[in-house]
């Protein structure tokens, strides 16, 4: 057998990185001793020494002496171009240019836990931590130069790694001789350690005198990906590693009756693992591993414990309820709301959806004995320790959990799972496991985008507005800690478990930003979700701006006004308006009430729609407008142009947040236009591309970005706020064009025909 | 062990395999190292494990090694390196046409095919030659983008 030049990935290259960046550590530390600390250092482990404590300066970066720096953050990039805008905040404080800034993401050994990468807080959380470690450490380092060269240090300068006079004088050099600058190296000799908490007031550069902070730096990634050099956690290998695959059952909660190992007696080295009703396969080629999880014969006791999807909203209308939360109560709706001049009401509906990562999820794990390392894509490495410790058994202070990037996981997917998977096939057959899903695993398996329904009751006054407002949502209860997703493999194993439930901040953003008198949100939280729920990309709020966003143009259409006239009147924040008009005006806007009355061109139906959101009703403010053509012999939809005008504060990296915001428009038109998780009384029937089909390159509209950058002011976080408003903007748009209001999705060609009932045109309701 | 004899990346390998029913995909990953191709369905679905043979966009994970023998495959590390890019990777480097970059490999390898054949083609020829590759983060828009710069630039 021959192998070509190439070199394989045997030696992952984030292991070389991790061994560089902590032994400069460990060298910081030392820096003024000799070249026999040096020789100490090098015989030391690679993690020694490095503390995660996020309260220090020295867990969320090392200060080397030729001036660069490594950054540790236990946030991750998971494709959103993270890696390269935490370089840009840490090197901008720093004084450096984002080469000179390396980084290690997500390694629970050694990066502080800064939280899960969710909820839109890599860089408002994990960036801003690491911003103000970076600060601290360059006002101590002016401090030991202004003792050093009597000098204050407010007249003092770091510029890739010297120290130099603000005035660009000289200072008086050792022996008297003038002296430009002095290098970090000289004061990193001195200084022994840098032993200090983050100084959480410390003053941060002023936006005027950014010089890396808000320039479209290309992400340090994309040549590696677009070259087959990246080292995804799917391509990690360790030696003697074996790869596993586990038989998920035929229904969810199905007991394993009994395995017929004969038929895979003709599959080299493959070997069947089963602990309680887990079923797994490992072997040392991948092949074999495969063919034998496909081969084997198991009998399962049958379980019907599902509703359907085809029944869902029925049942989640009747479902029993854990808690009842109020959200929001501003005035008295139940009394406003008979008084108004006219009354409206609707229910909206959103399915349970795939996070549909494109590689099904994997992880390799090496457990031995109470101790283990497991390398993950999970989007909370430091939590997935603490799970994965207590659920095996380990010494959670011998647990690593180390982040390698997996395909986009927008969310809670199966990476987590996938883990659990590996450290049980490790744990019970000895050698290290790589475990990837295979494409029914992941579209069958992975925690899902919970089913949202919303019932929206309005009143409004003589003058059309909004005088009262009424939003019951029924949504999955959170049970447990944050992040916590009961796993596959110790449910089956009948292992022990916190019985968490994170689906995310869900109840988000179902209460309209609009001024209004009486407002109610009440949320029933379900005791029971069908398909173990997860946070899908911008979690509940997707569905529930649909909701309120399409509501309130229900209210424009039946006050006979223009759409964007109908909000501008009843806001009043001027970051709120600035989106809504710049989308508007972008697409090209013209005022008049919907629907169309010239929808029909060309033998198809033309609208427009608008949405608009304050991401959590506290962060981003996003407006979409979109055109669409709805082809009324097929019900087919083509979004022809969609644009999002998006301010959230500060931006670090604009071509970052430009391809975010592109990905947040196609994605959710995708779960839009597409996607619906399908089931049956037992399992889950849509498990793969053509049953769960999404967004193919023929759909993708023309899509304008106006990013708008506010450096005076915080920043906010950018990977999901511009999904919010996507699909409302796409109800609105198809309402425009055909008069006909959808208030579920997905809005299939099918269902829109059916509803067009041959007659385009029509008003008709759903 | 039956044994395969082919070309991968201008060389040529012998490789031998237990099953002749093997995917071409898990060869290449496995066996010699070349993990640009990846896997995303198993059944031709997605397009991630999109490699040339014979300069044809083909799906190793449904290509048998049979059908491969006495074949000339190209993997995405067979274009080019990120110090030297093939034009087609240079324009998605610079196009920053990538997220996660699961997808990229294979749509790279997608648009090297298209190009070959029909190095100007129109707007709808690049998306009705892609729509077989998915792309769950959308990047949709700066992949087209990169498309069209190579057929500028060429």
């Amino acid at each position: 057998m021959s192998r070509p030049a190439t070199p394989v990935h045997s030696q992952p290259v984030s292991r070389r990185d991790l061994l560089k960046a902590a032994g400069l550590v460990v060298s910081f530390a030392f820096s003024a001793a000799t070249n026999e600390a040096q020789t100490t250092v090098a015989a030391v482990p690679s993690d020694a020494g490095k503390p995660v404590d996020p309260q220090l300066v020295d867990s969320f970066l090392a200060m080397h002496p030729d001036g660069s720096v490594t950054i540790y953050t236990g946030k991750v990039d998971i494709g959103t171009g993270f890696r390269m805008a935490v370089r840009q905040m840490a090197a901008e404080e720093l004084g450096l240019s984002t080469d000179r800034v390396a980084l290690v993401e997500g390694d629970t050994a050694l990066t502080p836990d800064q939280g899960s990468t969710g909820g839109s807080t890599g860089l408002t959380r994990g960036g801003v931590e690491v911003r103000r470690a970076a600060a601290t450490a360059r006002e101590v380092l002016l401090r030991i130069a202004s003792l050093r060269l009597q000098v204050p240090p407010d007249q003092l300068t770091l510029l890739d790694g010297r120290i130099g006079r603000s005035d660009g004088g000289d200072f008086n050099g050792n022996t008297g001789e003038p002296v430009r600058e002095l290098p970090v190296s000289a004061l990193l000799e001195e200084e022994r350690r840098l032993d200090m908490k983050v100084d959480l007031h410390v003053p941060l550069k002023g936006h005027a005198l950014y010089t890396v902070v808000g320039r479209p730096l290309p992400r340090p990634d994309v040549p590696g990906k677009c070259t087959g050099r990246h080292v995804f956690v799917q391509d990690f290998t360790l030696p003697g590693m074996l790869h596993g695959r586990v038989i998920r059952p035929p229904a969810i909660g199905a007991k394993l009756l009994s395995v017929d190992e004969s038929f895979i007696r003709s599959i080299p080295g493959a070997r069947v693992v089963r602990v309680g009703n887990f079923l797994g396969v490992v072997a040392k080629d991948e092949w074999a591993a495969v063919r034998a999880a496909r081969t084997l014969k198991a009998a399962w006791s049958e379980v019907h414990g599902l509703p359907g999807n085809q029944g869902l909203e029925k049942y989640v209308r009747s479902a029993a309820i854990q808690t009842d939360e109020t959200i929001v109560n501003r005035g008295d709706s139940a009394a406003a709301l008979p008084g108004a001049v006219k009354r409206l009401s609707a229910t909206y509906f959103w399915p349970c959806q795939s996070h549909g990562s494109l590689g099904p999820s994997c992880a390799v794990a090496d457990v031995r004995g109470d101790s283990a390392t497991i390398w993950s894509a999970s989007q909370g490495t430091h939590q997935l320790r603490v799970n994965l410790s207590a659920i095996f058994g380990l010494d959670v202070n011998k647990v690593r959990v180390i982040y390698l990037d997996g395909a986009g996981s927008y969310g809670g997917n199966g990476n987590d799972d996938a883990a659990a998977d590996a450290v049980l096939l490790s744990k019970t057959t000895g050698p290290p496991v790589r475990v990837q899903w295979m494409r029914q695993d992941e579209h069958g398996w992975d925690p899902k985008g919970p089913q949202q329904l919303i019932d929206l009751r309005a009143g409004v006054d003589r003058y059309g507005r909004i005088a009262a407002w009424e939003t019951e949502m029924w949504v999955p209860a959170v049970l447990g800690p944050i992040g916590t997703i009961p796993l596959l493999a110790p449910a089956e194993a009948g292992l022990a478990q916190t019985s968490g439930q994170w689906p995310g901040m869900i109840a988000q953003n179902g209460d309209p930003p609009y001024l209004m008198r009486h407002l109610k949100v009440v949320a029933h939280r379900l005791k029971e979700t069908p398909l173990r729920p997860s946070h899908i990309r911008a979690p509940g709020k997707i569905a529930n701006a649909f909701a309120v966003e399409c509501f309130t143009d229900e209210l424009a259409a039946a006050a006979g006004t223009d759409p964007v006239t109908y909000r501008e009147e009843a806001l009043s924040d001027y970051r709120a308006m600035d989106v809504l008009r710049r989308a508007a005006a972008i697409i090209g806007w013209k005022s008049r009430p919907s629907p169309n009355p010239a929808a029909r061109q060309e033998g198809l139906l033309i609208g427009r729609g608008i949405a608009y959101a304050r991401y959590k009703q506290a962060e981003n403010y996003v407006a979409t407008a979109m055109e669409v053509a709805v082809d009324p012999a097929t019900g087919k939809i083509s979004v022809r142009r969609a644009t999002c005008a998006h301010d959230c504060g500060l931006v670090i990296n604009p071509d970052s947040l430009q391809n975010q915001i592109e990905g947040s428009i196609i994605q959710t038109i995708s779960r839009t236009l597409h996607e619906e998780v399908k089931f049956d009384r037992s399992r889950v029937t849509s498990v793969d591309w053509s049953s769960y089909p999404i967004l193919r390159f023929p759909e993708v509209p023309i899509i304008t970005v106006a990013l708008i950058d506010r450096p005076e002011l915080p920043l906010l976080g950018a990977g999901e706020a511009s999904n919010t408003t996507v699909a409302a903007a796409l109800g609105n748009a198809v309402f425009d064009a055909t008069g006909v209001r959808f208030r579920s999705v997905p809005l299939t060609a099918e269902k829109v025909k059916a509803a067009l009932g041959g007659s385009p045109g029509q008003i008709k309701p759903e | 062990m039956a044994v395969y004899k082919f070309q991968v990346n201008n060389r040529a390998v012998t490789v031998e395999s237990w099953d002749p029913a093997q995917p071409l995909l898990y060869v290449l990953r496995n066996t010699l190292g070349l993990r640009g191709a990846k896997f995303g369905c198993g059944m031709a679905q997605c397009g991630a494990c999109t490699v040339l043979v014979d300069g044809e966009a083909t799906r190793s994970c449904v290509t048998t090694l049979k059908q491969v023998s006495g074949r000339a495959v190209v993997t995405l590390e067979g274009l080019g390196t990120p110090e030297r890019p093939d034009p087609v990777q240079a324009a998605f480097i610079t196009e920053q046409a990538a997220q996660c970059g699961y997808c990229t490999g294979g749509m790279i390898m997608a648009v090297k095919a298209l190009l070959d054949k029909t190095p100007r083609p129109t707007a709808d020829e690049i998306k009705e030659n892609l729509s077989g590759n998915l792309c769950r983060c959308g990047t949709h828009t700066r992949i087209l983008r990169a498309v069209q710069r190579v057929v500028r630039e060429a």
